[in-house]
């Protein structure tokens, strides 16, 4: 039998990866958006997890509801990277530092 | 009957100052005539209401009269009011300056002719007859202050009248700068009453006096003052600005970059008696703090004998004349400091008549040598000015007190005053007031015979040109020389010696050295055999001797003098260096002060430390900050996620 623990310990090793992978590229805002998703995917191993152990359907029900959000997000992701893409001829991300202060 | 003289009050007080509004705002409208004709007949309606209101009072002998007039507001139950207080000495001040006023006011009409300024000029006198009047009618501190600002401001208008003359406007600026020295005194002294007495009314605070006369004050920690004692020498201060008492004299030989007629009106016969008049009227005060008044006699005897020397070597008409005003101003304060406030404010009314006479006088030699003030430049005006001659004579001789004319019964009234008064410092003021004697008769003689008799000096288109001004001018002068004989004569049994001011002013039985005088009074004709026996008479005489030895038989002795005694002559001409030591250490000190100020107070801490060192620590701090800000994303990322770690860490632990 599986336990609660060993599927939230695979979720926070997804999201520790997903972190990683947004701390320690330099170079690609697609892999950064591809992060982002794997941290929405950690948190609906819990969610799923925690529904199934509690017995309580509405933890499914929100990752229904996230899967969606994060389908529509990563399509105006990608959108926003191409228009990115076409004004500023980069998507290295140590060149994206506009907000610079 | 007292009603219609509280009604007549108001008239003297408004007439001037209504004839000055009109000659002031309307003075191109009404043209040169227009404005002395309403001018003078302002002052004249003053005049002639003054006499009546001290008929009233002297001859009819009425009860003083303490009207109020208006109530400006009651604070804490306080009251600032306008008021008049009526007694035999107002009405005596009020007839003096009235009457000089009206003698100035007829003669600026000869003097200033052909000066653009006439309406100006006639404004600003008229003003300065309502606001002198204002001073010695107050029943209050609060409206005596008033006036007390009022004249020094008219004051600073007319010495700077010809304001394109340099020269003037730096007088005007000293008169005014020194006065502000002896009103902060004033100021205080004024407020030390009201703090004390609760009311600035000057019954109530007289009547309170003697309650108070113990009463201390520890102005510096661990130092006992006698509040009243307090109070006399802050008051004092104030006349010395006023009435020019060493060491704030120096402004009154300055003043006379002024035209001569107000030399005559301010500088000479009324606004400086105004320090005398006030604390004359203080003797309730006064009279309760013997340092006070030795304070007050040791200043005075200073500037009587002392200003008298720099008299001495002037070579300015106007100015031998003006330190000869600071002299005889010393002798009054002299008076007062000695409790014989009644022979000080009867030498206040004779100096009134024979110095307004002796400056018209000197005005009218100005006109006649189309503007020179050199006396080495004059001599022999005798033949061509002889009415300016005469009444300058008499006039020289009451000042120089001879026998008979006016100055005599003053001046000898103060001199024994001094001479029986047992306060600290007595014995020094009678030595200055006996030289000054001496030395009053000297400078007077050397100018009067430098001017009228000796030589012709001047060159001969001046010669050519020397007729006596026209009547409006010597109408005064005439007019004026007849009370500088009589006006001794007839007032000295009553004013000196008499109980002519009654309860207006307070001597204390055992200052009452006037009241020690008057046992051996008897008659003014015994008083002049009496005056040729003593010291004074002496003294004035050899005076005049001196003067006519030096400067007539001997004309070439003053410089051979000069030449031995460069050293005394150097301190002299520098007027012992009070300019210089003023403008050095208070001028320069004020400028110095205020330069540090500036540049570290002002420029170095305000400016540089707290306005810009608050801009440059925010900017230097934000420029710290902003290094966080890098702009990558995941740097943010990872400030948000560490941050979400601290919270539930912290939520965690909890």
């Amino acid at each position: 039998m599986i336990a609660l623990a060993d599927y939230l310990t695979v979720g926070a090793i997804l999201f520790c990866l997903s972190m990683a992978g947004v701390f320690i590229n330099r170079k690609n805002v697609i892999i950064l958006l591809m992060c982002v998703e794997l941290m929405l995917l950690a948190v609906n191993m819990n969610f799923i997890a925690f529904s199934h152990f509690l017995g309580d359907i509405s933890g499914q029900v929100f990752v229904f509801f996230i899967l969606t959000v994060a389908a529509a997000e990563a399509a105006i992701g990608l959108a926003i990277l191409v228009v990115l893409f076409r004004n500023k001829r980069t998507i290295n991300v140590d060149d994206l530092d506009t907000l610079k202060g | 009957m007292t009603e219609t003289i509280q009604k007549i009050n108001i008239v003297i007080v408004l007439a001037p100052l209504l004839a000055a509004i009109i000659a002031g705002l309307f003075g191109r409208k009404i043209g040169r005539a227009g404005a002395h004709w309403v001018t003078n007949i302002g002052v004249a309606i003053s005049f002639v209401l003054s006499l009546v209101v001290y008929n009233h009072l002297v001859s009819n002998g009425a009860e003083a009269i303490n009207q109020s007039v208006y109530t400006w507001l009651i604070s804490d139950g306080i009251r600032f009011e306008i008021g008049f207080l009526i007694d035999n000495l107002t009405a005596m001040m009020m007839v003096v300056v009235t009457f000089v006023s009206l003698m100035v006011h007829i003669y600026t009409i000869g003097y200033m002719k052909d000066d653009p300024g006439y309406q100006r000029f006639f404004s600003y006198i008229s003003l300065f007859t309502f606001s002198m009047l204002m001073l010695v009618m107050a029943n209050n501190f609060l409206q005596l202050f008033f006036g007390w600002e009022a004249v020094g401001l008219v004051s600073y208008l007319l010495i700077g009248f010809w304001y394109k003359k340099e020269t003037a406007i730096y007088a005007n600026l000293k008169a005014f700068l020194v006065n502000r020295v002896g009103d902060f005194g004033f100021l205080l002294g004024i407020a030390a009453v009201l703090m004390y007495f609760n009311t600035l009314d000057y019954a109530a605070v007289f009547s309170n006096v003697e309650m108070h006369k113990d009463l201390t004050a520890s102005l510096i920690p661990g130092t006992e003052w006698n509040v009243i004692t307090v109070i006399c020498i802050l008051l004092f201060i104030g006349a010395m600005g006023k009435s020019a008492q060493v060491p704030l004299h120096v402004w009154l030989p300055d003043s006379m970059e002024g035209p001569t007629p107000i030399s005559a009106l301010i500088h000479a016969a009324t606004m400086v008696t105004a320090g005398i008049y006030m604390v004359a009227r203080m003797s309730p005060l006064y009279e309760y703090s013997e340092t006070a008044l030795s304070f007050v006699l040791v200043i005075g005897a200073i500037t009587a004998l002392f200003m008298g020397f720099l008299g001495l070597i002037q070579n300015d008409i106007k100015r031998v004349v003006a330190y000869s005003t600071l002299s005889q101003l010393g002798y009054m304060t002299v008076a007062l400091g000695a409790s014989a406030y009644a022979a000080g404010i009867f030498h206040l009314m004779t100096h009134a008549f024979f110095k307004a006479l002796l400056f018209l006088a000197a005005g009218s030699v100005i006109i006649a040598m189309h503007h020179e003030q050199d006396i080495r430049k004059m001599g022999g005006l005798k033949k061509y000015l002889p009415i300016t001659w005469i009444t300058s004579l008499i006039g020289s001789l009451a000042l120089i007190g001879a026998p008979g004319f006016a100055g005599f019964y003053s001046k000898d009234s103060i001199i024994e005053a001094v001479g029986l008064s047992n306060l600290p410092g007595s014995g020094f003021a009678y030595a200055c007031v006996l030289m000054g004697v001496f030395v009053t008769a000297l400078y007077s003689f050397r100018m009067y015979f430098l001017v009228f008799h000796g030589k012709e000096r001047m060159d001969e288109h001046t010669r050519s040109h020397l007729h006596e001004p026209s009547k409006v001018v010597t109408v005064p002068l005439i007019l004026l020389a007849i009370p500088s004989v009589l006006a001794g004569a007839v007032m000295v049994g009553d004013m000196s010696f008499g109980n002519y001011f009654g309860e207006a002013i307070f001597v204390l039985p055992q200052h009452d050295v006037l009241a020690e005088l008057a046992k051996d009074f008897d008659g003014w004709f015994s008083m002049i055999i009496h005056g040729m026996t003593m010291p004074p008479f002496w003294l004035a005489l050899g005076g005049v001797l001196t003067a006519w030895f030096l400067y007539l038989v001997k004309p070439e002795l003053p410089g051979k003098i000069k030449a031995n005694f460069n050293w005394l002559y150097t301190l002299l001409d520098n007027k012992y260096y009070a300019d210089i030591f003023n403008d050095w250490f208070f001028a320069g000190g004020t400028r110095g002060i205020g330069r540090n100020l500036w540049q570290f107070g002002d420029v170095k801490i305000i400016d540089g430390f707290m306005v810009n060192g608050t801009a440059r620590t925010i900017g230097w701090f934000s420029s710290m900050i902003r290094h966080v800000q890098s702009g990558y994303l995941y740097h943010y990322a990872f400030a948000m996620i560490f941050g979400l770690l601290l919270l539930f860490g912290l939520f965690v632990l909890d």
